[in-house]
């Protein structure tokens, strides 16, 4: 196992390595010119080159990248003109927020998803299956920030049961001391339930709008994967050698049908992870999608290559997870490095 | 599963999930309540120093609030009966005196006045801020020339309490130059203390601190997210602020600020669109109040150098073309002031002014025949994505508008990043954008935008001689005084420019801000952020 995470890791070098070259020229190759966007509206064509030379960008592209290359070797991502702030601390900061976000939402996700999908694969055709189809339909069409305001306008504008969509924590808390920067956790380290329930009343909302976004995926696989078990041979010998329903679909039959469902919920983790800018934007949530999409418009190139970066080593790292995983769930997969 | 189980447990899910939550702000928080300030806008700073390298507009309100400059405005009240601030009032903020010469003006300090850590105000500190201002480079120096105040020469330390400014010449913008935002005066050793051999201004420090003598100090910020900023306790600018402490919350999604303002949740919320702001007016259970931008306008720009633009026949057909009256109701909401159809000739010496142009199709056909293009052109207008609610919609309606006159307009979206690049290139077409100038003087507009020395703000490439020579005379005669000549030259350029209408203007937008009822002390200031120190909750 051992060497096969190693070797895994050795492999992503190279691919790295792209995404490194590959992110910035893809940002230099930007129309905009942050030079003349950070001088502000009222600056001359002298005070731009000032700003030009300041930000390095005056030099050819290649000593840009090499000063880039050495200065990630150092982990200095660069520092964010949006923010102010270096980019490693920003991402530390936001990353967190969104993993907690997301995490959330997916578990929420899979607690009505893969049950759903099963239903509907025991009695396809049924009332649930059409339900099924319809609830998952209806989730995935309806775009995130529609959903999300839709949710606030009920829950918070309407009944005022949900808290003020004001990102992590309402104005008055503070934040636990920071562990794994996830807040759930954090609070619950520190012994301070009234921090954990203030950010878990703030996360309602967002991580819903997250859920109801990626029912579908994991739910039409989880049917497709079942159906395709539950019409195998062991399936029917379970059945006919009279062992409960429960036991053959739960012990036999999901067991077998999970591996396409974790392979669909990895790419599912990282797609939102980086796509959730809508719910952040709906939510003032403090995450690192909106933090890239914010760097984008602006030409800010640093938080972009450090997002992408972050993404890409996200990434290889999950992939890895599920490959691990593979060999648990089914002793019959061997995954070759 | 059956279908009523099914529905029976979907029912039982939806309550299990309706889990109830107060407001944010429970009845023990109260007190604190009262005296702290939310505000939500869509963006927050990204440097909380105004002399950084790129720093925002949301920077220049925490800098604003948190140091103090020489001297400030007085008020007055303003078009709508709110405070507004005078610009030809000065009041002393970190000066106890001001004494105006001929060639300098020497100010004396307040002599208990201290910075946020303590240490006294002196001289010193103001020479080194003032230093600082003008060495940077970058938009403080550029802001700092607007009043020609250009080297450090210029600014002399008399005795420890006792400073003095010298003229590089005349010009009757020096002084209101140092009631802007850029020359804060800044805690001199603290900012030393943390300067480096590359960095001898220590902008990396003040970056992230505030370092003043001001009525706020920041005391957390998370970028992209919060600041919060405390009342300085100790401050001898002006009686102590009755806000302790302002929370300034990021919310990006429009419809959430104006959901928070009307749940009560939020006090000020500024940056919604016009549409929310003229629902929540006539809702009424907030207070809105709506100020004209000083010195400034949205206008249509053509480029005079080269054809169709560069005939005047042309522009002014273009002028009779635009829709002016629909972008007003179906653009706007009514919220702006309209900048046509006035009278033939200037009846003041004041800008913005109304042209005399309006939507007369039949005129604009006529002189597009005269003008050797029966048959119209095609071209494109470009505008601004980043201000696009306004701009996208105003775009369409010239379009069409334009369409009946027989020029065809193609769309041009510009990226925010990217459109000051493109509008310095001056060779767009046709285009729209606002221009809005801190120095609220006639000429000084007129310098930026019209005059043939070809400023960045001359987006038109226009050129005319008879306008410099206007222009010239009445900063001239700003500078000896001589009000009847600088009336004239006034009237003269700003007849000139209807006349040859390089470009058009349309109309004064309104900032917008709303409040809940409790909160009162909203001013207007030529910066059109928001100022803390006027603010109280009932």
């Amino acid at each position: 196992m051992l060497t096969l995470i190693f070797k895994r890791m050795l492999m992503a070098i190279p691919s790295l390595i792209g995404v490194v070259i590959v992110t910035f020229l893809l940002t230099r190759a930007l129309p905009g010119d942050p030079a003349a966007y950070f001088a502000g509206p009222a600056a001359t064509k002298e005070a731009v080159e000032q700003i030009r030379v300041k930000l390095g960008l005056d030099q050819p592209l290649i000593v840009q990248f090499g000063r880039y290359v050495t200065d990630l070797a150092k982990g200095d991502l660069g520092s964010s003109l949006t923010t102010g702030q270096p980019v490693a601390k920003e991402i530390r900061a936001r990353l967190p927020a969104s993993a907690e976000l997301t995490l959330l939402g997916l578990i929420v996700s899979m607690a009505v998803a893969i049950p759903l999908g099963i239903l509907a694969a025991t009695k396809p055709g049924s009332m649930i299956d059409h339900a099924c189809r319809v609830i998952t339909t209806a989730g995935v069409s309806l775009p995130v920030f529609f959903t999300g305001l839709i949710l606030v306008y009920l829950f918070y504008y309407q009944l005022g049961w949900a808290p003020a969509p004001l990102g992590r924590l309402d104005i008055f808390t503070s934040p636990p001391k920071s562990i794994t920067g996830l807040y759930l956790i954090d609070s619950l380290l520190a012994g301070n339930l009234e921090v954990f329930w203030a950010s878990l009343k703030q996360l309602i909302l967002p991580a819903l709008t997250l859920a109801i976004f990626s029912l579908a995926p994991i739910a039409r696989m989880t049917r497709a994967a079942m159906l395709a078990v539950l019409a195998s041979d062991f399936v029917r010998t379970a059945r006919a050698s009279g062992l409960s329903e429960f036991t053959v679909i739960v012990t036999y039959a999901f067991r077998n049908a999970m591996l396409p469902v974790i392979t669909t919920l990895g790419m599912v983790f990282s797609f939102l992870l980086g796509a959730n800018v809508l719910v952040e934007k709906v939510f003032a949530w403090p995450g690192i999608g909106s933090f890239a999409v914010e760097a984008l418009i602006a030409s800010d190139f640093a938080p972009v290559q450090g997002f992408v970066l972050t993404m890409a080593i996200m990434y290889v790292a999950l992939n890895l997870l599920i490959d691990v995983l593979y060999g648990l769930i089914d002793p019959r997969v061997r995954v070759e490095a | 599963m059956k279908r009523r189980d099914f529905l029976k447990s979907t029912a039982a899910l939806a309550g299990a999930s309706a889990v109830s939550a107060p407001a944010i702000f429970s009845s023990a928080k109260a007190q604190t309540r009262n005296e702290t300030l939310l505000i939500v806008s869509e963006s927050g700073p990204n440097n909380v120093d105004i002399h950084g390298v790129g720093t925002n507009v949301p920077g220049y309100e925490v800098s604003w609030n948190c140091y103090d400059r020489l001297i400030s405005h007085e008020m007055k009240t303003g078009p709508s009966g709110q405070p507004y601030y005078d610009k030809d009032k000065f009041k002393m903020e970190l000066a106890d005196d001001m004494n105006v010469g001929d060639m300098s003006a020497t100010f004396k300090l307040k002599k208990n006045a201290t910075f946020q850590d303590g240490t006294p105000v002196t001289a010193k500190d103001v020479k080194w801020s003032l230093d600082r201002a003008v060495t940077v480079g970058g938009f403080p120096t550029f802001q700092m020339r607007a009043g020609s105040l250009t080297k450090a020469e210029q600014f002399v330390v008399v005795d420890d309490n006792t400073f003095r400014v010298d003229f590089a010449k005349k010009d009757r913008l020096t002084i209101p130059d140092l009631a802007v935002v850029v020359p804060a005066i800044y805690n001199s050793e603290l900012v030393k203390k943390n300067a480096t051999e590359k960095d001898p201004w220590g902008m990396e420090y003040t970056k992230l601190n505030t370092a003043g003598s001001g009525a706020y100090k920041v005391t957390s910020w998370t970028a992209g997210s919060e600041v919060i900023m405390e009342r300085n306790e100790t401050w001898k600018g002006g009686p102590l602020p009755k806000i302790k402490r302002v929370i300034w919350r990021m919310v990006p999604s429009a419809g959430n600020r104006r959901a928070l303002l009307e749940r009560g949740d939020a006090d000020i919320s500024y940056e919604l669109p016009n549409k929310d702001f003229v629902e929540l007016k006539s809702a009424g259970k907030l207070n809105i109040i709506s100020t004209p931008f000083s010195n400034g306008c949205q206008y249509i720009g053509m480029n005079v150098k080269n054809p169709p633009f560069d005939n005047p026949k042309v522009r002014q057909a273009v002028a009779y073309a635009l829709p002016y009256q629909k972008i007003m109701d179906a653009v706007l909401f009514g919220l702006g002031k309209p900048l046509f159809g006035g009278p033939e000739k200037a009846v003041e010496a004041a800008w913005p002014l109304a042209h005399k142009y309006n939507t007369d199709m039949a005129k604009a056909k006529a002189l597009m025949a005269e003008a050797g293009y029966p048959n119209g052109f095609e071209t494109t207008i470009s505008f601004d994505l980043g201000f696009a609610t306004v701009n996208e919609p105003l775009c369409v309606l010239v379009q069409e508008s334009l369409g009946q006159i027989g020029i065809k307009c193609e769309i041009n979206k510009i990226p925010g990043a990217n459109f000051r690049t493109e509008l310095n290139k001056k060779t767009l077409p046709l285009y729209t954008n606002v221009f809005s100038g801190w120095l609220d003087y006639p000429e000084y507009f007129y310098i930026w935008c019209y005059h043939g020395n070809n400023s960045i703000f001359n987006t038109m490439g226009y050129q005319s001689k008879d306008m410099d020579a206007l222009i010239d005379g009445a900063v001239t005669a700003a500078a000896a005084g001589d009000k009847a000549a600088w009336e004239k030259d006034v009237k003269g350029f700003v007849d000139l420019a209807y006349t040859d209408i390089p470009r058009i203007p349309l109309f004064q937008p309104y900032s917008n801000v709303a409040m809940q009822k409790n909160v009162s002390g909203y001013a207007y200031w030529f910066h059109r952020r928001l100022d803390y120190r006027g603010f109280s909750k009932a």
